[in-house]
């Protein structure tokens, strides 16, 4: 298929052709980080620019290393991300950037919608690398690549497959990504924590909502065990983390009760002996690196294929 | 021309189409003002010297009262000021409007009423009525002088955008709002329940990973209020309602005879949760632009009663301060300008409710409310001469850029409408003439 779209902004608009195209475009890349010269040509000339409202160690290196290997000049900039504070609204920090000369945008916001309202106001593509609790598309299709990667080892298929989302779904841009993608994919999607984080309402993205995850061990073929971001303990969304390790964490023992190719991912940085115990997260079920190689590789994709698009499509900014 | 008709002090509104909800009129007549007063209705009345305003093809109503609206004078005058806030009021066919007191600092004693009296009556345009503070600074901890602010023209008492949380403290403000025989305007919203919410609790915020305000978060209130207005015998005005459980609620209560009434704005029963998609902070208010069968209910509402007022909750924000993150831009939009003109393409025009009815909900009823009843929100002869001119027949486009408010928060930008103020008097003087500003 020919790519339409000038941004990325999320999963929850990609038809299944676009997410496979990202998917077929990223497997030609992935090749490109085992060879001695790790680096193409495609954006040679382009220049792109990290512009992160909020602190990221990973997600930054790794589209700084995307944009390097496509041989693109790399910027990053690193923002407060109350653009109150800062006295410069967020689009006039956008167009200032844009106005020397940049191609890609990739943002990284703590409030949802930032990237939109961004891409509505420059000429460059623009990249969301994680708006508030809305979406984080790249880091969606990278665990949706492993989780690929993993099933075609053994001939199988994404549809109709059981994955498991455990954590503070509520709050989770890395949830939504997952669910949405996953869902256009045809995968059957849980998402399993207390009350507190996983209200019931999530049903209308058209998953299941559990909040026994043993129940679900058994049938489960994929684990998504999000972070527990500490602060949300601060604000007492649930008793303690020792009892919440106790329901929701993946250990050696619940995990010998699921099935015996079922995989685990963890978006990161891990809290070990929380959501996850160190054992689970360095076992043989374990594709958590994967996932952070694969990253580099979709994200390449995605670099690519919008930077061939200079028109925005039909509805791409509704 | 103003100087000409002050010189006769007569007007002639001739061949209008005269509705007013309170006496019943409904036809073609003459309305003839003298001074600042209603002297005669009836058809063919004699010109005389009396200068005379064609209004042929014209609908002619009692000058729209909005009890709800936020004018930032004292304090943010480059949102909104007293006078900016009375022409935008007229350019929307509205004659007075009670401006809220959480402006900087607060109306919560006589010195701050009467100076917005005395910055109403430089202004020229719509009559500006002040709602004084129930409790000092909107603290909810003590209350204001209520009887000082009632002496210096406060129509009504309300803390405004802040729900009193002291359900003690608010039982008192209510029994000092009897005394005074004052109505007391409240925001029914439990601040615990709304947390860092920003728009409305459902699907479209679990969509898009905002946080969301319940519909609990009203209803409770509401619940907590009407129970205070029963044992204090007080007026309660529950305002901006958006929860199909609080319409359900007023109703309940009414049913019983106690004395609460409501109000809504135009863009609670007009537009829903799915707008905030945009991410487009006009789409952020409080209450929240709600789900679909919250809107239904609300105009089940407006068409059984419950609800028996219509006001803007106009509440202007610079561009700079909306032009932000989603998350960080503040709540409220505008609304003086297109109040009628929306109310009535969505209710009359779409809903097929009565354009009495709806006339009421604008005049009447409001006046009643705030006390203004019958020298305004009627066309009666002795009246105050408060009158508007519609044309309800010519298509408009909103243009958000062309609004007279200093602000330019408008959710209805490129909205289709009919309804369009023509010709506005304000105690008799000409203020609007052939829907443009003359004053």
């Amino acid at each position: 298929m020919e790519w339409k779209r000038k941004h990325l902004l999320g999963l929850e608009k990609l038809s299944l052709d676009e997410l496979n195209a990202i998917l077929t475009t990223a497997d030609g890349f992935r090749s490109v980080s085992t060879r001695s010269v790790k680096k193409v040509p495609a954006l040679r000339g382009k220049v792109m620019v990290n512009l992160f409202f909020e602190p990221s160690t990973r997600t930054r290196i790794s589209f700084e290393l995307a944009g390097a290997r496509l041989s693109a000049d790399v910027i990053n900039f690193t923002g407060s991300s109350s653009s109150a504070k800062k006295g410069e609204c967020l689009t006039d920090t956008a167009k200032n950037i844009e106005a020397m000369g940049v191609d890609i945008l990739t943002v990284r916001h703590s409030s949802a919608g930032a990237p939109l309202q961004i891409a509505k106001k420059v000429n460059a593509s623009v990249v969301n690398a994680g708006d508030g609790a809305h979406e984080h598309p790249t880091q969606g299709l990278l665990d949706i690549y492993t989780i690929r990667e993993s099933l075609q080892k053994r001939e199988k298929s994404i549809e109709g497959l059981k994955v498991a989302i455990v954590g503070d779904i509520g709050h989770s841009r890395v949830a939504r990504s997952n669910i949405f993608g996953l869902r256009t994919l045809g995968a059957e999607v849980y998402v399993v924590g207390p009350p507190t984080l996983v209200p019931q309402s999530l049903e209308s993205l058209g998953v299941k909502v559990c909040h026994d995850l043993d129940e679900i061990v058994p049938e489960v073929d994929v684990f998504n065990m999000l972070r527990i971001q500490l602060e949300r303990q601060d604000n007492k969304m649930f008793p303690s983390l020792r009892e919440y390790s106790k329901l929701f964490g993946l250990n050696k023992q619940r995990l010998s009760r699921a099935k015996e190719d079922a995989i685990v991912l963890h978006p990161g940085p891990i809290n070990r002996g929380v959501e996850i115990t160190p054992g689970v997260a360095d076992g043989p079920r374990s594709v958590i690196l994967d996932q952070v190689s694969n990253g580099l590789a979709v994200r390449m994709a995605v670099l690519y294929l919008v930077s061939g698009v200079t028109e925005e499509c039909d509805g791409e900014l509704e | 021309m103003a100087s000409s008709s002050e010189a006769k002090n007569k007007i002639l509104i001739r061949g209008g189409h005269v509705v007013d909800a309170a006496s019943g009129l409904d036809g073609v007549m003459d309305i003839l003002i003298e001074g600042s007063q209603i002297a005669q209705i009836g058809p063919d009345l004699e010109a005389g010297d009396a200068e005379v305003v064609n209004a042929e093809g014209l609908t002619v109503t009692p000058g729209l009262i909005d009890m709800h609206v936020h004018l930032r004078e004292p304090g943010k005058a480059e949102e909104e000021t007293i006078a900016s806030g009375a022409l935008a009021a007229v350019c929307g066919g509205i004659t007075s409007v009670a401006a809220f007191p959480n402006t900087d600092p607060v109306i919560d004693n006589a010195g701050g009423a009467e100076f917005v009296v005395l910055q109403a009556k430089r202004a020229h345009g719509a009559n500006v009525f002040p709602v004084g503070a129930v409790t000092q600074g909107l603290q909810g901890e003590q209350l204001a002088e209520m009887a000082g602010l009632a002496e210096a023209g406060a129509v009504a008492f309300s803390d405004a955008d802040r729900a009193i949380e002291s359900a003690e403290i608010f039982r008192r403000g209510l029994l000092y709002a009897r005394m005074l025989k004052k109505v007391v305007i409240t925001h029914c919203e439990d601040r615990h329940l709304r947390g860092g919410g920003v728009m409305n609790n459902g699907s479209v915020s679990v969509q898009l990973g905002l946080s969301g305000i319940p519909n609990a978060a009203e209803d409770i209130m509401v619940a907590r209020d009407i129970t205070l207005a029963q044992i204090t015998g007080a007026q309660l005005h529950i305002s901006q309602m958006s929860t199909q459980g609080s319409v359900e609620g007023l109703r309940r209560a009414k049913a019983r005879d106690l004395p609460v009434s409501g109000d809504v704005t135009p863009h609670h029963f007009t537009l829903n949760h799915e707008e905030v998609k945009s991410f487009d902070s006009c789409f952020k208010m409080i209450p929240p632009l709600r789900a679909e069968e919250d809107v239904r209910e609300i105009k089940k509402g407006l068409a059984d009663g419950t609800i028996e007022v219509i006001a803007s909750g106009h509440a202007p924000h610079a561009s700079e301060e909306k032009d932000v993150e989603f998350d960080s831009a503040p709540f409220g939009v505008i609304g003086m300008e297109t109040l009628f003109s929306v109310s009535y393409s969505e209710l009359v025009l779409k809903e097929g409710l009565t354009f009495s009815t709806l006339l009421s909900k604008l005049t009447t009823n409001p006046a009643k409310l705030l006390g203004l009843y019958p020298k305004r929100g009627a066309l009666k002869v002795g009246s105050k001469a408060d009158i508007s001119v519609f044309d309800l027949d010519t298509q408009f486009q909103i243009d958000s850029k062309k609004l007279r408010s200093k602000s330019s928060n408008c959710p209805f930008h490129g909205k289709t409408v009919q309804g369009k103020a023509i010709d506005v008097f304000v105690g008799g003087r000409p203020v609007v003439r052939g829907g443009e500003p003359s004053v």
